[in-house]
């Protein structure tokens, strides 16, 4: 099934007598498969787009490539730097603005400027009744009735089917810089990114990777010269500092975890308290790798154990890419309060239990 | 304004539901006296008041749970209220309601800085917030001008924004998480100190929720070192056209200022009549902020003038030091005081794609001339939030209603251009009605949808935000 449009696409849905499994560049797993597919590449293209306005509208079935390549035209991008997860995953496919969205996915510079669901202005779904619904719009500040950009941002297809996405764009900046030190432990090394992300220097990223501290400025040539001198100053130590190309280079690796690309074991996805990531990982064992200043940790382990464990209470971990035969549930579990809302939530959006993703 | 009629069951049987608060709560922490529950009976939109049946100030959760459980049994409607700051009436009870004002719940929890966030009861003032970090060197951006007052609780149910809100977000971007208590008093914490939630962003739906979703007692904020300083240039220009196009050209240079402010002229005359800051007498007025260091502020106001000279401004005026960057500002920041001084107003805060600022502005003029009533316009350039602030004469019998009218007109501009109804305030009362003009019946539906799993009886500031036949049947029960 490949509606054309978002109407074909609401007649589908309201005719849907079985599961369906929405698709869109099959680039990301968001939940169990199992239902007939449901094609969202006809309902791709951009609407809008305005740079001195940095605003973007385009159909959820749109590559996330062509979005990139159009921006880029302009000089400028999506701030959240979405990932490209398919070496990590062993995946194919292309990954959709849609797929992006109800994933809320997010690259190092989430640390500083939010996630997929902070970029996002509005966006138009199909619900499982076959609905089509609209939220939110093309501007910034909108707070007219209920933010449901926000739950459908991350939704993984729970709650419907998603046709179009309005998102804010940020200018590419003149320079940008990365301070590297290595040969650290992390402990030593998570408490030098923290130290950088309570100095006022503007800090776009801050990781961990194969014992190398890296942090990231970025703006207007002369800004960037002064923070990164700044930031050697206040942090001590030896510091090498990337720039341009090779900057950007280090932080793609880091953003598609290619330190863990093609190489065997279980990973996992950990958001955590910063101050706790080293005692997490150490706990969890494997190999870890840090971002946004140690609030998110990927971990690649042979081990079958549910790492839960070692989160406690210090945040929530999902699993990513699972060894054949694990048991631990691919999502965080939910408090019964939590979970009791969510169910309520699936049960409005999608009485009749159309979407496969909801029974994740 | 339309509300609904109160519930004569519930009026009938107002004796049992104060004994039943009191016996929950201390003796201070319900008021039923007429003579003090005045002081409930509105918000920030004082043209509508209604006192309530009792106001209740509980001092923890559990006290909030025991009284949302207890009016939940009896079938009594909640009204949260913050700090009352409200300009849309979010809080504005009814009288078969109580008042559960969260002001005596103001501690700070938990400052940590190593993680960056500070939990603090949802009754703390937006500006105390930042006054419990700056002594560490940080700061808790969202800053509505309210902020001397409003409360966090407030700024979580509106998604507050604020002057910085075009380089820090507004309230949602800022907000790790909540400790909500349900309408049946069942207590939920969401999200916590960490980037992401895990699951549904029921954060990010509770946030900009108006009140109806559950009662915020705790809220967990990000905070963020304070820049090493910030300084406005301002510049003056012939045309709001040409004006629009400087900020369209600063922001396509990849600058991005703390702040982008507008004034059209009628605005700035009525401010350098009242506030005598210097302005000059042009058309359209521009005040641009940035951050850094000395050097870094001087590197980013070198491409600002370059690219503002570039459209022939009428007056191009940077701060040399503090007092003239106060000076530059001082006109702006008596803005909604020099108007109220001419004569009282109405505010609104619709917002619009930036490029249509000219086309809007235009309209706004010709509606001017033909309701007969003054407006001066502020506007924060960077994110499109317009504030237009039209003059009537509160005395005067159907200037209230003129006013009302001329304000929908331009609400209904504001989204015919593809922009919103409200880009701050919320929708409270004020815009109730007027929510069909931005979303069909399905979009309306589904965000009831929302409510009915939240608090399927609808007690919970029931009378707000959607228009009231199509939530009737809701709140019929």
């Amino acid at each position: 099934m490949r509606p054309a449009s978002e109407a074909e696409l609401a007649e589908m849905i309201r005719a849907a007598a079985a599961p369906l499994t929405v698709q869109g560049g099959g680039t990301r797993r968001l939940g169990p498969a199992g239902g007939a597919v449901l094609e969202t590449g006809g309902l791709a293209g951009v609407r809008l787009y305005e740079p001195g306005a940095l605003t973007l509208v385009a159909g959820a079935g749109t590559p996330l490539a062509e979005v990139e390549a159009l921006l880029a035209g302009e000089g400028q991008r999506l701030a959240f730097e979405p990932p490209d997860l398919r070496g990590l995953l062993g995946r194919g496919g292309i990954s959709t603005l849609g797929g992006v969205a109800a994933a809320n996915a997010a690259g190092p510079r989430q640390v500083q400027a939010g996630g997929a669901r902070d970029a996002m202005l509005g966006v138009r779904f199909v619900d499982g009744r076959g609905e089509v619904v609209k939220n939110g719009g093309r501007v910034m500040k909108n707070v007219t009735g209920y933010d449901l950009v926000k739950l459908m941002a991350g939704s993984r297809g729970a709650l419907g089917v998603l046709t179009e996405v309005s998102l804010k764009v940020q200018a590419i900046p003149e320079a940008e810089a990365t301070l590297v030190a290595g040969g650290l432990a992390a402990g030593p090394g998570l408490a030098l990114l923290r130290a950088a992300l309570k100095t006022p220097y503007d800090i776009s990223g801050a990781a961990m990777a194969g014992g190398a501290a890296m942090i990231r400025v970025e703006g207007l040539a002369g800004s960037v010269a002064y923070r990164a001198g700044r930031l050697q100053a206040v942090l001590g130590g030896d510091w090498q500092v990337v720039e341009g190309a090779d900057s950007a280079a280090l932080w793609r690796d880091l953003r598609d975890v290619a330190a863990f690309a093609g190489r065997p074991g279980a990973v996992w996805r950990l958001v955590v308290k910063p101050t706790e990531a080293a005692r997490i990982a150490a706990e969890a064992g494997g190999e870890a790798v840090f971002d946004r200043g140690g609030g998110l940790i990927w971990l690649l382990t042979d081990a079958t154990a549910d790492v839960r464990g070692a989160v406690g209470d210090a945040g929530h971990a999902t699993l990513v890419r699972p060894l054949p035969g694990m048991t631990a549930p691919l999502l965080p579990p939910e408090a019964p309060a939590v979970a009791a809302l969510t169910i309520g939530l699936r049960r409005q959006f999608d009485p009749r239990g159309i979407f496969t993703q909801g029974a994740a | 304004m339309d509300m609904p009629p109160p519930s004569s069951a519930v009026l009938s049987r107002r004796p049992a539901i104060v004994a039943g608060l009191r016996a929950l709560l201390p003796a201070d922490a319900v008021i039923d006296d007429p003579a003090e529950t005045r002081a409930y009976e509105c918000d920030a939109l004082a043209a509508y008041r209604c006192p309530p049946l009792a106001a209740v100030l509980p001092r923890n959760t559990a006290e909030v749970a025991a009284v949302l459980r207890f009016c939940h049994q009896n079938g009594v409607p909640v009204v949260p209220r913050g700090a009352g700051t409200s300009l849309a009436g979010g809080s504005l009870p009814t009288a078969d309601s109580v008042i559960l004002g969260l002001a005596r719940m103001n501690a700070v929890l938990e400052t940590d800085y190593d993680n960056r966030f500070i939990r603090v009861e949802a009754g703390r003032t937006n500006l105390s917030v930042t006054g419990a970090v700056e002594a560490e060197g940080f700061f808790y951006a969202p800053d509505p001008s309210s902020q001397l007052a409003c409360a966090i609780a407030g700024n979580v149910a509106m998604n507050s924004g604020g002057a910085h809100c075009l380089k820090y977000g507004v309230t949602t971007n800022n907000l790790l998480g909540v400790t909500l208590v349900t309408m049946v008093g069942e207590v939920v914490t969401l999200g916590g100190p960490w980037a992401e939630t895990a699951g549904l962003d029921l954060l990010g739906v509770v946030c900009g929720s108006e009140g109806q979703l559950g009662v915020v007692t705790e809220a967990t904020l990000r905070i963020l070192p304070k820049p090493e300083g910030a300084r406005p240039v301002l510049v003056g220009y012939a045309s709001n056209e040409v004006a629009g196009a400087c900020v369209s050209d600063i922001i396509k240079a990849g600058i991005l200022p703390v702040a982008i402010e507008f004034m059209d002229r009628p605005c700035i005359r009525a401010c350098e009549a009242f506030a005598h800051a210097g302005y000059p007498d042009c058309e359209a007025l521009l005040i641009i902020e940035v951050e850094g260091s000395p050097a870094e502020i001087d590197e980013q106001l070198a491409r600002i003038t370059e690219i503002a000279r570039r459209h022939n401004p009428v007056e191009l005026r940077e701060a040399r030091d503090e007092d003239e960057a106060r000076r530059i500002w001082l006109g702006r920041k008596s803005a909604f005081g020099a108007m109220g001084q001419i004569n009282d107003y109405m505010c609104l805060d619709g917002t619009i794609p930036v490029s249509a600022l000219p086309h809007v502005l235009r309209r706004i003029g010709e509606m001017s001339a033909e309701y007969g009533l003054e407006v001066g316009n502020v506007f924060h350039a960077g994110d499109g939030n317009m504030h237009p602030l039209i003059l009537y004469n509160a005395n005067q019998p159907g200037q209230l209603e003129k006013c009302e009218a001329f304000g929908a007109d331009i609400l209904r501009l504001c989204v015919e251009v593809g922009g919103c109804l409200t880009g701050e305030h919320g929708v409270g009362i004020e815009k109730r009605d007027l929510m069909d003009v931005q979303y069909a019946p399905a979009d309306l539906e589904a965000q009831m949808r929302v409510k009915d799993v939240f608090d399927p009886k609808w007690l919970l500031n029931p009378a707000k935000v959607f228009p009231l036949q199509a939530s009737a049947a809701r709140r019929a029960g």
